[in-house]
């Protein structure tokens, strides 16, 4: 007679709901069945069971959600085997109780070394399952590839996730979970759109044919995914006079004619960010794990477009760079993203991005955050406008600016000082000097 | 090159080294009349006469301390020990004394002593004459250990410790007495540069599936376990020791990270054993590069039996190690034979 618990099923997951029962009481069950599917704050998992027996009990009912580690049900040698109920499910009580419990067990698992390691598929304890095993290797390599270590079946000893594995989840592109976890679900809860559970059909009269993705595609869809799921956005706008900035950059690119090097707008932008960052640091910060972490650093992210998707080089220490190292920087960094030469490093430690679509004639639009950043600035086109200036109506050359803000690190008043600030920046570009 | 056996080539190279340095002596039980009861010091009774080839009484600690007491005033002895059992009698010079004089007299005197010392089973010797317990002297600051595994490192090796000026226990093994294999042609001459960088693990032969790591007899153990497993198409990577300490750690953390996993064979027991000492370092110098936990391969947990069978079946073997190989890389999705 063994209990099971609600498995932690995602790094952030607390409690789960179980969607499913895919077992029934009195249900023979094999170790590796799909026991239940459960609902976690990402997707919809299926759970397998580690051991034969039988299910005697469903202590959750489908549609309830309980903590990780609340008991779930039961395992049973027999269908008719009575579950012990003087324990009856206080899930906080239970997943105290976890602790030591695992405690005990490492404690009473002497196991000599050798037997171990043997390859046999041997009997897994109850308390395994909250995250997946893995080798040290497959752990890096997954990060490496950027895939989800929780999509991907190990085919190691008990269920080990190893080199193997990742190579292969990364040739098929299989192995974003949350992603493809979130397709299904999505899938079920209309079913009138699709039939649920079932393979997607390319012959569909639509005329699709399957279209290869690479790995940058594959991370934009999960990081995405990810920050449209999780990050609560909120959108700040605002339209800035640009006749300054426009006489600014005139006058710096007559100063740098002889050099054969110009400043664009986007530069002049870039590093009018990283001037309203250093006076807003609480905007220069990240949410990661129910932690508030502000950084040292300020890092500008430039979002490019290069034929395999969207990618996002990171000028390190931004706020310390001149105009034209900023310009030559991101230049250098474009054209290393176009010939698809970034390295990891040149494109992470981001702590905010800027997105320009100025140069596509968009006047404005709203910017997807690049997590685990806490904003990103969206810009758009310069145009003229009418406007009223002292009293008169006045043609002036004007940039609409739009933030999206993570509302978990920063309020709407603190984003929308930065944006205040970081206007009159640009209304007033010698300060960008400062 | 020529090729010649273990003995040989420590016979050789001890002559070489008494012709180029007078200091340099011998000592220990049956060394001189009878020649060594491994032959090591044949003929050298003859050539360099009683005051520098001394037979001792069988008193393991008297003449340990005696060979430390003439090292300290600048000679260089070469005690020998009949087998490693027998430096349990000779533990508290080793150990307290000869590992540690130099530091405790603040650098005054080195100790520029070499105790060699044949270990290892498999020749019926039984339980107290069959031991592998390096380990005790490998786990001593103070001390450097040895471990060759061919004539060429033992050449090379004994060169190096003769030369240098701390204690030194130079590991030989009874299994490898008679094994050949070759050296350089100037190999016995007095003045030659085959002298051994103390502390340098080698990779003894490439391979890309796996790291198989040992030193003295188990490193030739180990290479014939990768021939044969080639033949599978299996491709092992051979690390051999042969320093126990200093110990080489960057030379097989650098091979895992290239192989992705290990296991280590040892004629010693397992538990605390010199492979528990690798396996560590490979989880801390390569941890994210392991696809699987290291495997230990090692003897029997038991006092050596007597009877051959038993013997045999205490010992790795080379069954045994390509076994662990083939469960170490079926848990990694590697093919196997």
């Amino acid at each position: 007679m063994s209990e099971i618990y609600m498995p932690r099923l995602s790094d952030t997951m607390e409690e789960g709901v179980i969607s499913t029962w895919v077992k029934k009481v009195g249900d023979k069950v094999a170790s590796g069945d799909v026991l239940v599917e459960i609902e976690t704050d990402k997707a919809v998992m299926e759970y397998e069971a580690y051991e034969d027996g039988f299910l005697v009990k469903q202590s959750v009912a489908e549609g309830e959600t309980v903590q990780i580690g609340a008991v779930i049900g039961v395992i049973g040698d027999s269908p008719d085997a009575v579950p012990d109920d003087s324990g009856a499910p206080a899930a906080e009580e239970k997943a105290q109780e976890e602790a030591p419990a695992q405690e005990k067990a490492a404690a009473e698992e002497p196991a000599a070394p050798a037997q171990e390691e043997a390859p046999a598929p041997a009997a897994a304890s109850s308390n395994e399952g909250e995250r997946p095993r893995t080798s040290p290797l497959a752990r890096r390599l997954a990060k490496e590839y950027g895939l989800d270590i929780n999509g991907i079946k190990g085919s190691g000893p008990r269920g080990r996730i190893v080199r193997a594995d990742i190579e292969a989840a990364a040739k098929e592109g299989t192995g974003s979970a949350p992603a493809a976890q979130a397709q299904a679900s999505a899938a079920q809860s209309a079913p009138a759109a699709a039939p649920a559970s079932q393979a997607p059909s390319f012959d569909d009269g639509r005329d699709s044919e399957e279209v290869p993705i690479g790995n940058i595609r594959k991370v934009i869809a999960r990081r995405l995914t990810e920050s449209k799921q999780q990050v609560p956005h909120f959108y700040l706008r605002r339209t800035i006079d640009a006749e300054a900035l426009k006489a600014f950059r005139g006058q710096i690119n007559a100063q740098l004619a002889s050099t054969g090097a110009k400043i664009s707008f986007n530069d002049l932008i870039v590093k009018a960010s990283a001037t309203a960052l250093k006076l807003h640091p609480a905007v220069n910060s990240s949410w990661v794990d129910g932690k508030l972490l502000k950084h040292g650093r300020i890092n500008v992210g430039v979002a490019v477009a290069v034929d395999t998707g969207l990618v996002v080089p990171v000028l390190h220490d931004t706020d310390k760079a001149t105009l034209s190292e900023i310009s030559g920087r991101t230049r250098d960094l474009a054209g290393k993203a176009r010939d698809g030469k970034l390295k990891p490093q040149e494109m992470s430690g981001g702590t905010f991005s800027v997105s320009n679509l100025g140069m596509f004639g968009v006047d404005s639009f709203s910017a997807v955050i690049n997590p685990p950043e806490a904003a990103i600035l969206a810009v758009g086109a310069m145009r003229q406008e009418a406007v009223v200036v002292d009293g008169e109506v006045a043609v002036r050359n004007r940039i609409s600016l739009e933030l999206s803000v993570d509302h978990r690190a920063v309020d709407g008043a603190v984003g929308a000082a930065f944006l205040k600030d970081l206007a009159e920046i640009l209304e007033e570009p010698m300060r960008i000097l400062l | 090159m020529s090729v010649i056996t273990y003995r040989q080539a420590l016979r050789d190279t001890l002559r070489a080294e008494m012709v180029r340095d007078e200091n340099v002596l011998v000592m220990g039980e049956e060394i001189g009349v009878f020649e060594g009861s491994y032959k090591i010091t044949e003929g050298l009774l003859k050539e360099f006469g009683p005051r520098r080839v001394k037979d001792t009484p069988i008193a393991e600690e008297g003449f340990v301390g005696a060979a430390i007491g003439a090292a300290m005033l600048g000679l260089r002895p070469v005690v020998e020990l009949m087998t490693i059992n027998f430096s349990l009698i000779a533990i508290d010079q080793i150990i307290n004394h000869a590992a540690k004089i130099y530091g405790m007299f603040g650098g005054q005197t080195s100790v520029p002593m070499v105790i060699r010392t044949p270990g290892g089973g498999g020749q019926q010797l039984g339980a107290t004459h069959s031991q592998n317990i390096e380990l005790f002297y490998s786990f001593i600051p103070g001390l450097k250990v040895l471990a060759p595994s061919t004539p060429a490192e033992a050449s090379a090796m004994l060169r190096a410790a003769i030369r240098d000026d701390d204690p030194v226990l130079f590991l030989e093994n009874l299994g490898l007495y008679n094994s050949k294999g070759e050296v350089p042609e100037d190999y016995a001459q007095p003045e030659n540069d085959n002298v051994a960088t103390i502390g340098r693990a080698a990779v003894t032969r490439e391979g890309s599936d796996i790291t198989l790591i040992g030193y003295s007899r188990m490193a030739t153990v180990a290479t014939r376990v990768a021939e044969k497993l080639a033949e599978e198409d299996i491709s092992v990577e051979v690390v051999d020791l042969r320093s126990l300490r200093p110990l080489d750690r960057q030379t097989f953390v650098d091979s895992v990270k290239k192989t992705g996993a290990a296991v280590v064979c040892e004629d010693d027991w397992l538990t605390y054993g010199i492979g528990a000492e690798i396996a560590a370092s490979i989880q801390e110098g390569a941890f994210d590069y392991l696809d699987a936990p290291v495997r230990r391969v090692a003897m029997a947990e038991v006092p050596m039996p007597y009877a051959k069978p038993l013997e045999t079946a205490a010992l790795p073997s080379i069954e045994s190690i390509s076994t662990a190989i083939k469960e170490t890389l079926s848990a990694v999705g590697k093919r196997v034979g």
